[in-house]
Parts: structure tokens; sequence; C-alpha cells
């Protein structure tokens, strides 16, 4: 009895220790890669950051044109990505429970969800850069577009499904049409919830760079035209860091300091700003 | 079963009302009948956006089949077993790429699971209750951050250091062995598919971590309880409670890690060195499918060239398509299971 | 149940609302309701009771045929609610839930403010000026006894008044559609004892103009505010009468055990 008691609570001492010893290890990676961040790229932010142009290898600059292109970019995407992703969510949450449509398409759109973002931007050069022959700013925001649609999907339909059936059946009741109850009552009761959803769309697309290799590519100008290449954040970070240039290198890490911050704001205000409410 | 007395009783009839109203009533019927006609309308509307999603998957596949057609035409099935990639002589394989795809995810497994296990079970069961959210919360945010941090991270950051003390302790240690002790030889530079695939780990862990202690948290807590009142210890509930319980939702989050490591991009395509090639040692420069894309697919001018990177991620998509799709049945098997017991 | 009742004090005078004629009621196959017949006169309040799961919510939803929202749920029978079949399929159920109002077991204001609360109901069948749906908001609100504690919050969510008020005001939102019947599934369970009392008061004073049907679990409700009660268990209609009567002097053994406590 003692023995085996011993052994049992050695075992459970070393896996504890070893449970803890992992939690300590991801913190360190979070902590070590957090604050490298900020130590490289503080010292690359400054007023030429947000006004001046990429530079040449060898010039002065900043990324100007490079987060102009990115917001162009994201915000289009968001703008087309979100209206789709909550009809197609609605469907799902409200008439997709019989048939094979509803439960065929959640499948799918949960496989889109985690489908390799550089997929997605072969898809578009095959389907829009080859036929049109010029990579272009539409091309890149089709592509964002594309992954922040199941994403805003799996979103809409989970909230949804929190509203209490007794809210529906409430203005059911007073005769309301169906759009009605889900448009003004249903989709309103967890608004904040599907915002969330929009938020962190923004968030994840909003640091993606394989999707726009081949479609946006970059631009080493200002650029406004959507029908021509433009400059984008993470591509100029990715092109910057495996420059051998100094500055291009230390401007790579600017911009990655700024995704980084953009990012985790947006996924902090998702998390603390929307909490569903259904009572 | 009537209240009143049956003489006594007047059917309500109340048309006479209603013929006043007649006018009104009409119209009212007309919005009513509009209302429905929207309603058609709107869930037609919805479901057209629907079946857009449920088409997405389709396009894509069609779409890179008709990309990658040169190629697949040229090439045929040999495309995938064959280790060329020269464009000066237009001879094109897959074998190279989904070399390096397929051993920077396993490594990436390898190191990651047992890490993102022990963040799951210290979430769960050990971390005290004012640490729970901060620290939930922060393996989140680590799986929100853009890969491309990671990527540049590893390659300036991770790379020298790994290159200056890592590598030629692992040489040192492990590289005695025989057989293993093949994966540890070379010169210590810091890049290469070993590089590549902690980076890919460390990049994996919080998404892997967050999938498993959701997964944890649907043991019911009677049932954790009974088998604590029995005497068992915090290690023991894991091993045969939680675990049996979740099996089917841990290997289910385990292959949606899976499926991001295999396609992901930036992580990988800055420290895994791009060069198309399998060599014996780990420490040697390789290349993933989605490096090669990274890499190649804005400069590739010829149309073979082109096609074969297309049908590269022709191959990379139905990879994850199969490791997703048997991820999320896992999953699904236990949101039924939990169904069924309670 | 062929037992027809004729109680003797029941108002002769009193018109038949709602007219309800061998229902049956299917959740797919599993028979809920059991040939019911019955009739709900107007302007009277009128008690269903008995242990859960005795089919009287079911019946209850019948009659603004709330179980369309649910495939697989299907009625047989007559509903005649002013002598016309409301189960026939060329009704026209929006115009039906215009006549026939229902509150909820939980209070259930919809996500926005009191006053929208109110006219989201009367915009589905009147196009008012914004003067004409002021008056029919104050109204309402005065209907449902709760004008005095809102008038001067209207813009404000629904969801900021207290469980009690928001009962009221689901009740306002239903008033204010002038229906002719008040369905009430359980109105004040979810509520605190002065909650409920409010409720029931102004139960009391909707009879003056509303057919009003209403399905509680508590006894002691059903004796203080109907005029009629029915007592149902397991899909069937078991008795039904004068609520004094029934209370005091039930017909059936199954009846009395019920009301005495002897039951489940």
């Amino acid at each position: 009895m003692n023995s085996i008691y011993r052994r049992r609570v050695l075992v459970n001492r070393v896996s504890l220790v070893l449970a803890f010893a992992a939690m300590a290890v991801g913190m360190v990676f979070l902590l070590w890669i957090l604050s490298v961040l900020v130590f490289r790229g503080i010292g690359g932010i400054n007023m030429a950051v947000f006004t001046e142009m990429t530079p040449s290898p060898t010039g002065a600059g900043g990324l100007a044109n490079a987060i102009f292109g990115s917001l162009m970019m994201v915000g289009f995407a968001t703008f087309i990505a979100t209206p789709i992703g909550i009809l197609a969510g609605i469907y799902l949450a409200e008439f997709g429970n019989r048939g094979w449509v509803g439960p065929t398409t959640r499948f799918i759109n949960d496989i889109l969800l985690s489908a390799p973002s550089i997929i997605i931007g072969l898809f578009i050069y095959a389907v829009y850069v080859a036929q049109v022959r010029h990579f272009s700013a539409w091309a890149g925001t089709m592509s964002l577009s594309l992954l922040a649609i199941p994403v805003v999907v799996r979103t809409t339909e989970n909230m949804l499904r929190l509203v209490p059936a007794s809210l529906r059946e409430a203005a059911t009741a007073l005769g309301a049409p169906q759009w009605k109850v889900i448009l003004s009552v249903a989709l309103r009761a967890v608004g904040g919830g599907v915002l969330t959803g929009v938020l962190l769309a923004v968030a994840r697309i909003s640091g993606e760079t394989a999707p726009l290799l081949f479609t946006a590519l970059n631009n080493q100008f200002w650029s406004a035209d959507m029908n021509a290449p433009m400059a984008n954040l993470p591509v100029v970070i990715f092109q910057f860091a495996m420059s051998p240039f100094e500055n291009w290198q230390s401007l790579a890490w600017a911009g990655a300091l700024l995704i980084t911050i953009f990012v985790l704001t947006l996924n902090i205000l998702a998390r603390t700003l929307f909490v569903p409410r259904t009572s | 079963m009537s209240l009143t007395d049956g003489s006594a009783l007047v059917t309500s009839n109340e048309t006479s009302r209603y013929v006043s109203q007649e006018q009104q009533l009409a119209t009212l019927t007309r919005r009513l009948a509009l209302q429905r006609v929207l309603d058609g309308l709107f869930r037609k509307t919805t479901l057209f956006f629907a079946l857009f999603v449920l088409a997405m998957l389709a396009a894509i596949i069609a779409a890179l089949i008709y990309g990658g057609y040169p190629a697949i035409e040229k090439f045929g099935p040999g495309f995938l077993t064959s280790r060329a990639w020269n464009p000066v002589t237009h001879e094109y394989g897959a074998l190279n790429a989904i070399y390096g795809t397929v051993v920077t995810s396993f490594i990436a497994l390898l190191i990651g699971v047992p890490l993102s296990f022990g963040i799951a079970v210290f979430l769960t069961e050990l971390c005290p209750v004012w640490l729970k959210q901060p620290l939930g919360t922060a393996v989140e945010l680590l799986a929100g951050i853009p890969s491309i941090i990671y990527g540049i991270w590893g390659l300036f950051v991770f790379a020298p250091i790994f290159a200056e003390y890592i590598q030629p302790f692992l040489t040192r240690t492990v590289g005695a062995i025989p057989v293993i002790g093949e994966l540890f030889q070379g010169p210590p530079t810091g890049i290469g598919v070993l590089a590549a695939g902690i980076i890919l780990a460390v990049m994996v862990i919080p998404f892997i971590a967050s999938v498993m202690r959701d997964v944890f948290e649907v043991v019911p807590g009677v049932l954790k309880e009974s088998a604590y009142g029995l005497g068992a210890t915090t290690w023991e509930v894991v091993r045969n409670i939680v675990l049996p319980y979740t099996k089917a939702g841990v290997v289910g989050g385990i292959m949606l890690g899976l499926g991001r490591a295999l396609g992901e991009t930036m992580a990988v395509t800055f420290v895994i060195g791009n060069a198309p090639k399998i060599a014996a040692s780990l420490y040697s420069p390789g290349n993933s499918i989605a490096s090669t894309l990274a890499n190649e697919f804005a400069e590739a001018s010829d149309v073979l060239h082109v096609s074969s990177l297309i049908s590269l991620g022709l191959v990379l998509f139905l990879i994850t398509l199969i490791v997703l799709t048997l991820a999320k049945l896992m999953l699904a098997q236990l949101a039924k299971q939990e169904g069924a017991r309670t | 149940m062929n037992a027809v009742l004729r109680p003797a004090a029941s108002p002769a005078s009193t018109n038949v609302k709602i007219s309800v004629k061998n229902l049956q009621f299917f959740y797919g196959s599993f028979q809920s309701l059991k040939n019911i017949n019955l009739e709900i006169p107007e302007r009277r309040i009128t008690a269903f009771i008995g242990p859960s799961g005795c089919g009287k919510s079911t019946l209850l939803r019948t009659f603004n045929r709330m179980y369309d929202l649910y495939p697989g749920q299907r009625a047989d029978g007559e509903i005649l609610l002013n002598g016309k079949n409301i189960l026939e399929k060329d009704q026209d159920v929006n115009l039906l839930r215009a006549k026939v109002g229902m509150v909820f077991q939980k209070p259930t204001p919809f996500p926005m403010s009191i006053y929208d609360n109110i006219a989201f109901g009367v915009k589905l069948y009147e196009r008012l000026s914004a003067s004409e749906m002021d008056d029919r908001v104050e109204w309402a609100l005065k209907k449902a006894a709760i004008w005095d504690e809102v008038k001067d919050k209207l813009k404000q969510s629904g969801l900021s008044l207290s469980g009690g008020q928001q009962q009221r005001l689901c009740i306002a939102r239903a008033v204010a559609v002038r229906p002719e019947v008040v369905l009430l599934d359980e109105p004040t369970s979810a509520l605190d004892p002065i909650s409920t009392a409010k409720i029931e008061e102004l139960v009391h004073e909707l009879k003056e103009d509303y057919t009003i049907a209403m399905v509680t679990h508590n006894m002691q409700q059903a004796a203080r505010v109907s005029d009629f009660t029915a007592y149902m268990y397991l899909g069937e209609l078991v008795e039904y009468g004068v609520t004094s009567e029934l209370f005091i002097k039930p017909q059936r053994k199954e009846t009395e055990d019920y009301i005495t406590g002897r039951f489940g």
C-alpha cells in the first residue's frame, strides 16, 4: 500500500511539474517573441514610417504606401466579406438544419476556415490574375475576403444559435414575418457577437502574407489604383526582411511591430468589448 | 365538452364587425402576402450565399486542376514521385517539396503536441483560478499572431542562437547515436528543415493547446469529482478520465494543428533555406510546398513552371483537405458522444 | 371525455370565442393531444392546469399555430376562432397571430428600446403617423399598467427593465396589436411573488376587453385568477368547468387527486 501510494504521488508530481514546465516554455516564447518585436521594432518607428514611401536599398524612407495599401485591401475585403458571411451564417443557423445544403456547407466552411491561405492566393491567381494578365489590389482584396468569409460565417451561426427560441417565438407570435424575426430581433440580440466575428476576421486577414504574394504583389510607390499592384505591409515585411540591406531590415521590424500591435489590439477588443447579450 | 347550456350558447359570429373593415382587411392581406414574398426572397438570398460558400471548395479544386493542367498532362502521376525541379530543363517533380512539407510538419507535431498537452492540462487542472483567464487569453493571442512574425523572429533571433548553441550540442549528443545520428550532421547554419520544424512547432502550439483546453473543459465536473472522490491524483484523473473521455477531440485538435502546419507559408519560408533537395541531415536546407510557391511563383513566367507550381498547390490542398476532414470528423464524434451522454 | 358539463353558475350570455373540436396533436409520431373538445368563452379567463408534459402548453400553442415553426409537429381536427377553422391550410398565420397574441414563460423583450418593442408589432399591421404611434404606445403601456414606470425612459433598452416589468412590457407589446385573444404561457413562473401579483391583477383587468387563455402550473393562481379551469392529464382533457366548482367539487377522481396534491 505504502509503496504503491508513494509511486502514485511521485508519478503525479512529475507529470504536474512537466505540465507546469510546458506552460512556462509557452509563456517564455510568447514574451521572447513580443519583447524582440518591441526592441527591434520600436527603434525603426518614427514619423517617416507613416509619411514616406518605401525606400531604395540605400535610401531612407517609410512604409506609408504599404500601410495605405494594407488598409485599402483589408477595408474592401471586410466590406465584401461581412454581408456575404452574415447572410450565409443566417442560412446555416435559421434554415440549414434540414436537407443536405446546410450540413454540407457547414462542413465545408469549417474546412475553408483552416485551409492554407496560400492556396486561396493561388486560386485567385488562376481565376482572376491569370485571366486579366496583371497583378492588382483587387485580386489581393478578393483573396483576403475569401479568407474572411468563413470566419464571419462561423461566428454568425454560433451567435444566432445562442438566441433563445422564446425570443424568436415571441416575435413570431406577433405575426412578424420570418425575415423580420431574424434581422430585427435575433440578429440584433447578438449583434455585438457578430461584430466580434468581423473583428476577428479583420485581425486574421491583416497579417496574411501568403495570399497577397501573387495577387496584389507589391509596389515601391504610392498607388491608390485598385487595378494595379499595390504595396502592403506583410509582403513588404517579407521582402525587406529577406534582403541583406540593413535599412530595409529595420523597416521590416517596424512593420512587424505595427502589424502585431494592430492584430493584438483587434483580438483584445473583440474579446472584451462585445459580449453577446442574451437574457 | 361544452361550458354553457347549448340553447343559451350564441356561437360567436362576428362577421358583421368586419364588414365595415373589409377594405382595411384587404389592404392588410395584401401587405401580409407581400411579407410572404419577402420571406421567400430572404430565404433564397441567404441560401444563395450559403451555396456560394459551398461552391468555393469545388471552385478552388477546379481552378487548381485547370491551372495545373499543362504540368499534369506532361508529367502525369510521375509528378508526385519525381525529385526533379529544374526551370532550365523544364523538369518538375513534387517529391522534394512534399518531403519538406511532411517532415517539417512531423517535427512540429513531435515537439508541439506534448507541449500543447502540458499547457492544456495546466490550464484546465492546475492553474489557479485567477490566472486561468489571463493565461488562456495569452495562449489564444499567441495563436492570433500573424505567421510572418514567427518567420521573421525565426530568421533573425532564433536561427543564430540555434546555430551557435543548439545545433552543435545536438550533433555532439544525439548525433553520436547510430542511424538517428545521421539526422543531426552537417554544418550548423541555423537554417534548414529542423529549424523550420521548430518554428512551426512554436506556431502551432498555441493553436493545438487552445483546442485541447476547450476539449478538456467538455468533461463533466461530476465525472472528475467522482474520481477525485476515490482518492485519484490529478495525473490519474487526466490519464484515466479526461483523456479517454476526450480522445476523439484531442486527436481532432492535433489534426487541426497538422492541417495548419502543412499549409503554413511564412513561418517556414524564412528559415527552411529554400533548396529543392532531400538530404539525410535535418540541418540541410530544404523546401516545402508552401515555401516553394512563396519563393518562385511571382517570378515564374514559363507556362510549365507556373502550372507545376499550381499542381504543387493542388497536392497541398488535397493533403490538407484530407487531414482537416479527418479532424472535423473526430471533433464531431466527440460532440456526438458528448450529446449522447447528457 | 364525453362528460359534458353544464355548470349552473355559468353566465349564459357568454359567447364562445374559440371552439376546439376533436383536436389531435403530434410531435412526429408521438401523439401529445388526444381528442380535445372544449369551448373558450369570450372575455373570460380560462386556465389550463395539469402536471408538466400533460399537453397544456401544446394546446395553447395550437391557438396561434406556433407549432408551424417546427417541422414534424402537426395538428388534426378543428379550432374555430369566431367560427372559422384556423387549422385550415389557407389560414394566414400572420393574420391569425394579429388576432391571437401570446406572452411567454420568460419575459422576451426584444433587443431594442421600450418604445420600439411596442411599435414593432403595431408596424406590422398598421401605418400610423408618429403622433398616432406615440398614442398607441402610451395606450398599450397604460393597458399593461407599466406606463408610469417607463414613461420617462421610453428610449432605453427593454432589457434594462426588471423581470416583472419586462413581462408587463411583453403584455403591452401583445396588447398593442389589439388582438382579440391573449394567450399566456405560464406568464409568472419566472417572476417573484410581488411581480406575480401585479401580473395577476393586470390579467384580471384585461379580461374586460380580451379573451384570455392561460397555462399555469400554479393551482392557486388558476383558482385566484380564472373564470374557467381545464385540467389536463397525459394529453387528454380530464375535466373542464367553472373554476370555483372545479376546485371545490371536482367531478372526477383524477382531478381531485391533482388539486388536493395527492398526485405526483
